[in-house]
């Protein structure tokens, strides 16, 4: 798997990322436990921001990221229903989508006309055909000890998209780079209070240390 | 005195003294602290008990502000605690204080019995406090065990569903076992709510009575030294032991410094890597409990692991069952299978220091070996390790005895 290589420091980069997902990825996809104030406040947008930009089918910026597909009519079309991305990137590490993302290819006998090589058999269609366009995987066989196995080579373009190769491994980086900001919003911030609260303890270290050493000044 | 008292108008003594003549206040922190005498030589092994004090005071504050926002219900678990991971105030912070104290308490615990182990401590006359000991460490299991279902993440429901069909494995009553543990026919919404009556009241009460009946027993023996010597063998002519240091202030100014160490190491987790790269907080627990898709590979917690290692090398369920408890149970004996004179490793032959060494590889081993799955060269290397896991406590009582000790001196040694 290529590594993701994502910069959860990069607020364009997350802002590119929430376009994104709300564009391509919540018709189908809800991030349940997301509310968009907080993504505004960590993605520096102001409320009108939100609402133009993202809140496609919110009123308020307290609601979270639900889909406008039916549960039902879902698991109906797709045999089950889109999974909830609140904590997709956590759940199977960011390199994991950013992978899947790129690793759609065609496949006749697949009903979606694609499959994918990080998830083969995945019943989601290739959303983002139009921006990657087409492509075939490359297979090699191998046969250890009489099993057979297919290893990746790489892919070939068949037809285009409007991104090219480089344009689109950045746009689903970004995509990438919003979920697992979502997958733990706090994560920053708790970065930063951990710096503080081990300075804090350093300080008492050292008062403790001088505390029992005059203490045991008399213990021989 | 009395014509003194009348002549003041009030009682001497002030309110210590009318606490102390209707409760004994001074008297039990004078027996348990500051008239409590251990070794001046303790060196640094001595403080996981300290720390798992902590641990439990830890588990047990922040677990009471996650029960304000948990909702114990297969509907609503998962999502409660995505809520507090979200959108309660400091609701992260607690939650992951909660998950990565489940840890520390068995890094603590187990370094804590340790301990025991490299001097000795559970021999004549702490059978007793190790007996005790080992309570607090069944019930613990079953404490993380229960905790871990709270979240109903995939790794929560599908671990819970391979450790209780274990049960399953007992001729006859097995099967009724599995469903009175269940209340269920599967792992459900009832399996949820009654784990969670488990974890939050009958275990931590269980937890808190054991733990203070093995400090009071601990303080009617005293405790052990690295030298594995009896303190109260030399006394002064007040009564105290030679070689004591009273416990506060000496040892809790020292536990203090060992405190904030720990609470450091603590903090670096909870702040940078609260998954510790997944074994902590499983990635698979980050998905809800789906009751029809089986994860690839399922793993219990890193803690639970070295047994279910053991488990999972024997190719017989019954047997395997067995062996797994054994393996948790066998430590209880200690005190009895080893039949070494002296106490402390510094005194004890190579043989004993041999096997401890083999003993620690075995258990890291067997440790590594449950996190991973059950294929070939791994099956065999679990087998080995349980092999040796065995022969460390059934062998003791042979190789304790020809084991050549060295003279104990008569004090404890100490540099100052």
């Amino acid at each position: 798997m290529d590594p993701a290589e994502i910069d959860p420091g990069n607020i364009s980069s997350l802002q590119r990322g929430a376009a994104n997902f709300m564009n391509y990825c919540s018709g189908c996809h809800s991030a349940q436990y997301v509310r968009f104030n907080t993504i505004g406040k960590y993605l520096e947008l102001s409320e009108e921001q939100l609402v133009d930009n993202l809140m496609f089918n919110a009123d308020k910026t307290f609601e979270t990221i639900k889909t406008s597909m039916p549960a039902r009519d879902a698991a109906r079309w797709y045999g089950t229903p889109p999974p909830d991305l609140s904590l997709m990137a956590r759940a199977k590490g960011a390199d994991y989508v950013y992978n899947f993302l790129r690793g759609f290819y065609l496949d006749p006998d697949s009903p979606t006309g694609v499959d994918n090589v990080v998830l083969p058999g995945t019943s989601m269609p290739h959303v983002l055909w139009e921006l990657q366009g087409y492509q075939n995987a490359i297979f090699s066989e191998h046969t250890v000890d009489g099993v057979t196995s297919q290893e990746l080579e790489g892919f070939e373009h068949v037809t285009t998209g409007t991104l090219d190769a480089e344009d689109y491994d950045e746009f689903v980086r970004d995509t990438v780079n919003f979920l697992a900001y979502i997958a733990e919003p706090i994560r920053s911030d708790r970065r930063k209070l951990g710096v503080w609260v081990l300075m804090y303890l350093i300080v008492f270290w050292i008062i403790a240390l001088m505390l029992k050493k005059q203490i045991w000044k008399d213990v021989k | 005195m009395a014509r003194i008292e009348a002549e003041v108008g009030k009682p001497q003594g002030g309110f210590m003294k009318w606490i102390d003549d209707r409760f004994p206040f001074t008297e039990t922190l004078k027996y348990h602290a500051t008239e409590y005498y251990a070794s001046k030589n303790f060196n640094w092994w001595y403080v996981f008990g300290v720390l798992a004090f902590v641990v439990l005071a830890i588990q047990l504050v922040t677990g009471i502000f996650l029960t304000m926002n948990y909702k114990p219900a297969a509907a609503e678990a998962f999502a409660s605690v995505e809520y507090i991971m979200r959108d309660v105030e400091w609701g992260w912070l607690i939650r992951y204080m909660h998950s990565t104290g489940a840890s520390f308490f068995f890094i603590v615990v187990y370094l804590h019995m340790f301990r025991a182990m490299l001097y000795g401590s559970y021999k004549k006359p702490r059978e007793l406090i190790w007996i005790i000991g080992m309570l607090i460490f069944f019930v613990l299991m079953a404490e993380g065990f229960a905790g871990y279902l709270l979240p109903w993440g995939q790794m929560s429901y599908w671990g819970a569903q391979v450790i209780i069909s274990l049960f399953g494995a007992i001729p006859g009553i097995g099967e009724g076992l599995v469903e009175i543990i269940r209340g269920d026919y599967s792992i459900s919404d009832i399996t949820l709510n009654r784990f969670f009556a488990l974890h939050v009241v009958v275990l931590p009460l269980s937890l808190i009575g054991l733990v203070f009946v093995h400090i009071v027993a601990l303080h009617e023996v005293g405790s052990n030294n690295p030298d594995g010597v009896e303190l109260k063998e030399h006394k002064g002519p007040d009564g105290v032991p030679l070689d004591g240091i009273a416990f506060h202030p000496y040892h809790t100014s020292k536990d203090l410094v060992a405190i904030i160490i720990f609470l450091m190491i603590f903090s670096a987790v909870v702040f940078f890597a609260p998954d510790m790269g997944g074994y902590f907080l499983e990635h698979a627990n980050f998905e809800p409990a789906n009751l029809t898709a089986t994860p690839e590979h399922i793993a219990p917690v890193w803690y639970f692991t070295p047994f279910y290692a053991i488990l999972r090398a024997v190719p017989d369920k019954l047997w395997g069952f067995i062996l797994f408890v054994l393996a948790v149970l066998l430590p209880v004996f200690l005190p009895w299978l080893d039949r070494a004179r002296v106490k402390s490793i510094r005194y004890r032959g190579w043989i004993y220091k041999s096997a401890l060494g083999i003993f620690v590889v075995t258990f890291l081993a067997l440790g590594w070996l449950g996190t991973q799955p059950a294929e070939n060269i791994y099956v065999l290397a679990a087998r080995i390790f349980s092999v040796l896991y065995f022969a460390f406590f059934l062998l003791m009582p042979y190789y304790t005895t020809i084991d050549k000790t060295k003279p104990v001196p008569d004090r404890v040694v100490y540099h100052g």
